[in-house]
């Protein structure tokens, strides 16, 4: 419930401003079911703030497990009752719950809805030139549907006994029968439930996303003019749209293996003394289900924040982001390859060998685009004049993490290799760092960069900077030396290692993470004081902070409903003219027009200049839907 | 104490707020923040230390830890895995080395400065060519030889490979060797009881000289094939040191053939462990003793091996009462095969008629 109280203190920020174009409403209309595409943004992003701090603090919880085994947890007792045994330890079954649900939550809750949900709603409309949504209806449809699928999930880990605990994946038959364990009983139930709605959610908001980026662009917004933001979130929306009804399937199919009897993954089960009547099924055909979408998930959290990155890199360079067209490519190349290598996760599954190598031939080709990426991002910092706003800093960030993460990634899509690594820290280590922290940091670099366009206050840098370098070295410090750990084989969801002779090493290392977990959580809570302070006290935010180019920064510094109070802006050139030879400024917005640059204009640019006077009335249209 | 220490935690919140305050009411004083300020600088100068202190840590503990963080290996394939893993350490090392070391170094080298300007370079279609083939063909290089090891690896084992059932089920795993016959008999989920744990089928003649053990025995230099089973939920068969790992799923089997390359005796002299000893863990959440599932694996000389496996006692002979579930036309042959025909035959009788009376 704590996510609905914040709710309404966020409304009561939003209400002490002025605002120019208000739309007749109360308050409930205005900020709590609203339809402006600003407001529910700001909506997910808050929601997805709380779910990011309760993830978090369920990882350090089952850290402190794995760091310091020995230590007495009688003093979590208040807050995890039973879960607590009398010796003062974790339970262990608990502990599978809490891996499973900071997996969940992190992967949809924070990484999925927090930040898809919040910069494709803010950014889409005030990027491409539109008054809104296409649907804001359905857009507000997207973020309740969320927000029931969170009450849903949060209520799972009040029940006696447990959340769902088979992992993120929950592979049945373990997910799918309540006598293998306790958490897939009750709470599997509501887990499954809450990502039902959860893809409504996302299907919901991905069909407005894509319908937004065709057919509301404003007068000049080709396509090849488009923000990498928005190519980014336009390929994100496609593969959710594509990829979660297969989820839903899946989810589906176990539903009633759970409830009715089936045997779509059930076969051959003796369990608790018990021969199950359950024949013919197949645990694989789950798997396959599952990372079908899976993978294409991982692309669903990390493109945007590439996106993200690609323009706040190309406006702190104050150069243009190099190889547009190439990291058009990169992006389209990634979203095709991302729907045909997902069974790159169930090399030793049982899954046929052959199969085994298609994936691995496909999964190793997915390198080369990324490695375009990383390549035109230096190639855009080479020679550029960089500031360090704490949004840079974190994209800077974001692209370190993108390419250790990344090459580990090569180990691992090599099916020889991942015989040992499968399933060992290694893994963990690597999707860690580049999924969820690399998405994590775009996240965090789109809040730094967007918050004065959001709130039209400016967050405080320098606690900007101390949050980033605590993050930055925190989170490496945890997941860096969790390749060393998996390299010798250590296997992940291990409550303890005690029993095994080969795994009693590293407990310095292990001790170490756990560490720099807390600190790293701990270095959060600066930023949600920078945050929730600077909604209310921050310095108000000039018009263009970042001397950016892109169309949100024409709209006054409070944008009502509709985003610009007159016109809406014409579009005449690409978001990426930083420092162009001649020009008075080191930038050029995107509705200035080639006329009015003439010193700075290159030959087949004053050719355009003819175009431009024949555009006035073709926004008209647009005007009278306000 | 309780109250100290939130008072405590009270005051250090105030006192860091304050200081925010006081920071932030000076920084109003001093004006606004120039892009080429202090912090720029003082960032710029940190990602390059960042760099170099992080960078040098890393290459001093992957040196000094090396046998800390790597384990020996005792199979013949896991030889070549371990080289396909180098062989990818090195060429992936580079490109980390030098992507690293130019995305911390650019923005030091070109951090802000009032009145340069950026070089305006938006595009080089050759540029981006190259580095769109360099990474294929490293790839490629890399996907060749990993199929490659892959096929091998996947390839059916050998005809002569020692045939053993591993069964996992929560928390632990059951053994089944194939006996003298080589052949593992069948099994079927609905069979399984107490004194069947497995569920063999007796009625297939293979199972008769089936034996179970309580550690897994496999001789040094011949391949061993591993029947993976499952008997309610997934689980996973990894031994770290064979760089061996394969699912178990209920419903069908799986399987993974290696060659130990090194007896546990001679991995204890390498070691230096005396007490060394190969295991195998489960890597598939199977619930909540997962981290539990230990089996130990004994490598042994083969004449050392093949000496244990004759003097094992079969299914039958450890539980003379599943001959019950064998068809009477085939009970002689059950009887030789299992090694109860070593007990005289009035015996034999008896103590099969005692045990299906159980």
């Amino acid at each position: 419930m704590a996510t609905a109280e914040i709710h309404i203190e966020e409304g009561h920020s939003a209400g002490g401003h002025e605002h120019d174009h208000d739309h007749q409403g109360n308050f409930w209309t205005k900020y709590i079911f609203s339809q402006d595409h600003k407001v529910i943004a700001k909506q997910f992003l808050i929601s997805g703030i709380f779910w990011a701090l309760l993830g978090g603090i369920l990882s350090v919880i089952f850290r402190l497990q794995l760091g310091f085994p020995d230590m007495n947890l009688m003093w979590l007792k208040p807050f995890l009752g039973g879960w607590i045994t009398e010796a003062g330890k974790l339970d262990q079954e608990f502990y599978l719950a809490l891996v499973t649900m900071h997996g969940t939550i992190m992967v949809f809750f924070v990484l999925t809805a927090g930040l898809s949900g919040t910069f494709s709603n803010f950014l889409i409309p005030l990027q491409v030139g539109a008054r809104d949504m296409a649907s804001g209806f359905l857009n507000m449809l997207s973020y309740w549907f969320f927000f029931l699928s969170s009450v849903v999930m949060f209520s799972s880990l009040f029940i006696s006994t447990g959340p769902a605990s088979g992992g993120w994946v929950i592979y049945p038959p373990l997910s799918a029968l309540p006598q293998a364990m306790s958490g897939s009983g009750l709470g599997m139930t509501l887990w499954l439930v809450a990502m039902a709605l959860f893809i409504i959610s996302t299907l919901l908001g991905g069909i407005n996303y894509v319908t937004t980026i065709i057919n509301l662009r404003t007068y000049g917004m080709t396509f090849t003019r488009l923000p990498l933001t928005i190519w980014a979130f336009f390929l994100t929306a496609v593969i959710g749209i594509l990829s979660f009804p297969v989820l839903f399937a899946a989810a589906l199919l176990l539903i009633f293996d759970r409830s009715f009897g089936t045997s779509f993954y059930l076969t051959d089960i003796y369990i608790n003394g018990e021969a199950l009547p359950n024949s013919g099924g197949s645990p694989i055909l789950f798997q396959h289900l599952f990372w079908f979408l899976g993978h294409p998930e991982v692309y669903i959290v990390l493109l945007p924040a590439l996106g993200i990155t690609s323009e706040i890199i190309s406006t702190n360079s104050r150069k243009p982001i190099f190889g547009y067209r190439a990291m058009v490519g990169s992006l389209l190349a990634i979203t095709f390859l991302s729907f045909v290598v997902w069974a790159h996760h169930m090399f030793v599954t049982g899954m046929n060998p052959f199969l085994g190598s298609i994936f691995m031939l496909l999964t190793l080709i997915i390198a080369v685009p990324s490695a375009v990426k990383v390549f035109n991002y230096l190639a855009t910092l080479w020679k550029g004049n960089i500031v360090f706003t704490p949004a840079m800093l974190f994209s800077i960030g974001l692209v370190s993490y993108f390419i250790s993460g990344g090459l580990t990634g090569i180990y691992l899509g090599n099916a020889a290799v991942d015989i040992q690594l499968h399933d060992t820290y290694y893994v963990v280590a690597h999707f860690h760092i580049v999924m969820g922290s690399a998405s994590f940091f775009g996240m965090l670099a789109g809040i730094y960069h967007w918050f004065p366009k959001m709130f039209g206050r400016m967050l405080d840098n320098r606690l900007g900077y101390i949050h980033f370098w605590l993050t930055f070295v925190g989170v490496y410090l945890v997941f860096f030396p969790m390749h060393f750990i998996g390299m010798a084989g250590f296997p992940r969801r291990y409550y303890s290692f005690t029993n095994f002779d080969a795994f009693q090493s590293f407990t310095d290392l292990n001790m170490l993470i756990t560490i720099a977990a807390i600190i790293t959580l701990a270095a959060q809570f600066i930023f949600l004081f920078n945050f929730f302070y600077s909604i209310f006290r921050g310095r108000p935010a000039p018009a263009n902070p970042w001397r950016s180019n892109t169309l949100e920064w024409t709209t006054p510094i409070h944008p009502g409903h509709g985003n610009w109070p007159g016109e809406i802006p014409h579009v005449y050139r690409w978001p990426y003219d930083y420092s162009k030879p001649g020009a008075k400024e080191d930038f050029i917005p995107q509705n200035i027009p080639f006329s009015d640059t003439m010193e700075s204009n290159l030959p087949e640019e004053n050719e355009l200049i003819k175009l431009e006077g024949a555009d006035s009335g073709a926004i008209k249209v647009d005007d009278t839907k306000h | 104490m309780k109250v100290i220490v939130i008072a405590g935690i009270v005051l250090i919140v105030v006192i860091l707020f304050l200081i925010f305050r006081i920071a932030t009411l000076v920084g109003i004083l001093k004006g606004g923040e120039k892009r080429d300020g202090q912090s720029n600088q003082i960032n710029a100068l940190l990602l390059l230390i960042f760099i170099i202190v992080s960078g040098s840590v890393l290459l001093w503990y992957a040196y000094t830890k090396y046998d800390e963080y790597t384990l020996p290996v005792a199979s013949e394939h896991g030889v070549i895995t371990d080289n396909l893993f180098w062989v990818t350490t090195l060429i992936t090392g580079f490109v980390f080395i030098i992507t690293q070391a130019l995305l911390f170094y650019f923005p030091f080298k070109y951090q802000y400065k009032e009145g340069r300007k950026a070089f305006f370079y938006p595009d080089n279609n050759m540029i981006e060519m190259l580095w769109t083939i360099i990474p294929a063909i490293a790839l490629a290089i890399l996907i060749f030889y990993g199929l490659t090891v892959w096929n091998d690896i996947t390839d059916e084992a050998p005809q002569e490979a020692e045939r053993i059932e591993i069964l996992g089920h929560q928390f632990a795993w059951k053994l089944r060797y194939s006996g003298r016959d080589n052949l593992l008999g069948k099994h079927d989920y609905r069979l399984i009881m107490a004194e069947n744990p497995v569920g063999v089928d007796f009625t297939d003649k293979n199972a008769f000289d089936d034996f179970s053990a309580g550690q897994m025995y496999v001789p040094k230099g011949r391949p061993v094939e591993l029947r993976i089973r499952a008997r309610d939920v997934l689980h996973s068969v990894f031994a770290p040191h064979f760089r061996l790992k394969m699912d178990a799923v209920p419903g069908m089997v799986t399987s993974f053939w290696f060659v130990p390359t090194k007896t546990t005796a001679e991995m204890r002299v390498e070691t230096g462990n005396v007490n060394f000893n190969y295991e195998i863990a489960c890597t598939e959440i199977c619930g909540y003793g997962h981290f539990g599932m230990r089996m130990i694996v004994i490598v042994v000389e083969p004449k050392e091996f093949d000496q244990w496996k004759a003097s094992q006692e079969t299914l039958i002979q450890r539980e003379p009462g599943l001959l019950k579930y064998v068809s009477e036309d085939l009970k002689e042959l059950a009887r030789i095969k299992s090694g109860l025909t070593d007990i005289q035959d009035k015996e034999s009788e008896s103590v099969s008629v005692a045990g299906s009376n159980k």
